[in-house]
């Protein structure tokens, strides 16, 4: 046992010790919880909620990738990195849970790696392409939101291990809100030409807010933090348009299957590698 | 002969000394992410850890680390538990490890925001926190980025020493 320097120790246990980085491991987030599903509680239900807010937070955490290397400042570029990792985390143990109960045992590459876009249940808010800043801001406060409202609601669900899942995750996207919630301000409320996109990158997602209130219940404290911010902004509350269909349904985007191909290439290239 | 609290107290106290791998100068029970180590009737040892950050990358390794010492210290069967309930929060941090932090450096947390019932109140006005800098212990500091190299950081500046340093978040 390496005592004198910690990535020495890391190192121990593996068999590849020619490991250059920590947790790029395959391993299972949910090793060791509990995975009885309580009596009461639908398994397939279960399965497919999780699933749908994993793949929310798996697309979303793909696109605030993209920025990695092309932020504005490298402080938003890391604030985005972090965001992202949070919601990839969630959605580790979110298809973790999903593996545990609808019977088929996948583990988390399963559902990340293997699935189509016709499989996939995010919203499709969520995959849109990135566009600008203010775009990405001002998705982010839209979906951070109501991921929040959600989520407050879901940690006190009768299964243990989503509600575990969301209460911790209402902590994270609290400060994503808040991050989101500032920039949206600062933009709406600076230059013109800041204020111009962020007004187009409002009217961009508006058409997909029916979409997010169809899947839950939780309109009224979305529309109020948007009403907050936009006010706070000096922008217009965005005209509520509804599009058909929904990515709870698989119908999605053409952005989606790109981001999909990107994502995914690596694990079909070489099924079952680890590094 | 060890009784089976003795060799329990064994058990936390090899696992406790395992090093956290992004804030090596605390342990993982400085850290507040060691929930627990028992030791089973049949010799079997079960520790328990809570993940700090839904994205922290570090579970694995942790879990890892912590059953190659318990294995090392001669305990052959040794299970390692993910536990996800109460969540984690910074106020898990023990004072011998907000003690550490300071001495390297790094501004320890304050309190945890609590949690009130109803919705999570989005505050836009600005909100002046206190941070000591824990080099010369000046309290007119500025935050420079809310994000860093690690989930649990925050960058800030000193105007007094003019020193920059990192600050593990509330949360």
């Amino acid at each position: 046992m390496s005592d004198d320097h910690v990535y020495l120790s890391l190192a121990e246990g593996h068999e590849d010790d020619t490991r250059w980085a920590y947790g790029t491991g395959f391993e299972d987030p949910l090793h060791g919880v509990d995975t009885t599903v309580p009596e009461g509680v639908d398994a397939a239900s279960l399965a497919a909620d999780c699933v749908a807010l994993a793949d929310d937070a798996l697309v979303s955490a793909q696109r605030l990738a993209e920025w990695t290397t092309r932020a504005p400042e490298l402080e938003e570029e890391v604030a985005l990195a972090n965001i992202g990792l949070d919601l990839l985390g969630q959605a580790r143990l979110l298809y973790a849970r999903a593996g545990q109960v609808d019977g088929t045992g996948r583990g988390e590459d399963a559902y990340a790696y293997f699935r189509g876009a016709d499989d996939f249940r995010n919203v499709r808010l969520a995959e849109l392409p990135g566009g600008d800043f203010a775009f990405s801001v001002v998705r982010l406060l839209v979906l951070s939101s109501w991921r929040l409202a959600h989520f407050e609601e879901l940690s006190s669900h009768p299964d243990p291990v989503l509600a575990a899942v969301a209460a911790k995750g209402v902590k994270e996207l609290t400060y994503h809100r808040q991050y989101a919630a500032e920039w949206v301000v600062r933009l709406g409320d600076g230059t013109e030409e800041s204020h111009r996109r962020t007004r187009r990158a409002m009217e961009r997602i508006a058409p997909y807010f029916g979409e997010l209130f169809t899947a839950y219940d939780v309109r009224d404290e979305v529309v109020a933090v948007l009403r907050q911010v936009t006010e706070a902004a000096g922008l217009p509350m965005p005209v509520y348009r509804p599009l058909p269909g929904t990515g709870r349904a698989g119908e999605h985007t053409e952005h989606l299957a790109p981001l999909l191909a990107e994502l995914q290439s690596v694990a079909r290239a070489h099924p079952g590698a680890t590094w | 002969m060890v009784t089976a609290v003795g060799n329990a107290r064994r058990a936390w106290h090899i696992a406790e000394q395992v090093p956290d791998p992004e804030l090596p100068m605390l342990t993982l029970a400085d850290l507040g992410v060691l929930r627990g180590v028992e030791v089973g009737a049949d010799g079997t040892v079960v520790a328990r850890l809570t993940p700090t950050y839904s994205g922290c990358p570090a579970m694995a390794e942790m879990r890892a680390d912590v059953a190659a010492r318990l294995r090392g210290a001669g305990y052959t069967r040794v299970e390692i538990r993910t536990v996800l309930d109460p969540p984690w929060t910074s106020d898990w941090i023990t004072a011998e490890g907000r003690r550490k932090l300071t001495e390297h450096g790094i501004a320890p947390p304050g309190a945890a925001p609590r949690r009130a019932a109803g919705p999570v109140p989005l505050v836009l006005t600005p909100t002046r926190r206190t941070v000591p800098c824990p080099r010369c212990g000046a309290t007119d500091t500025e935050e420079t980025s809310r994000f860093s190299a690690t989930s649990c950081k925050a960058l800030h500046r000193c105007r007094a020493c003019r020193e920059p340093f990192e600050y593990v978040k509330e949360i």
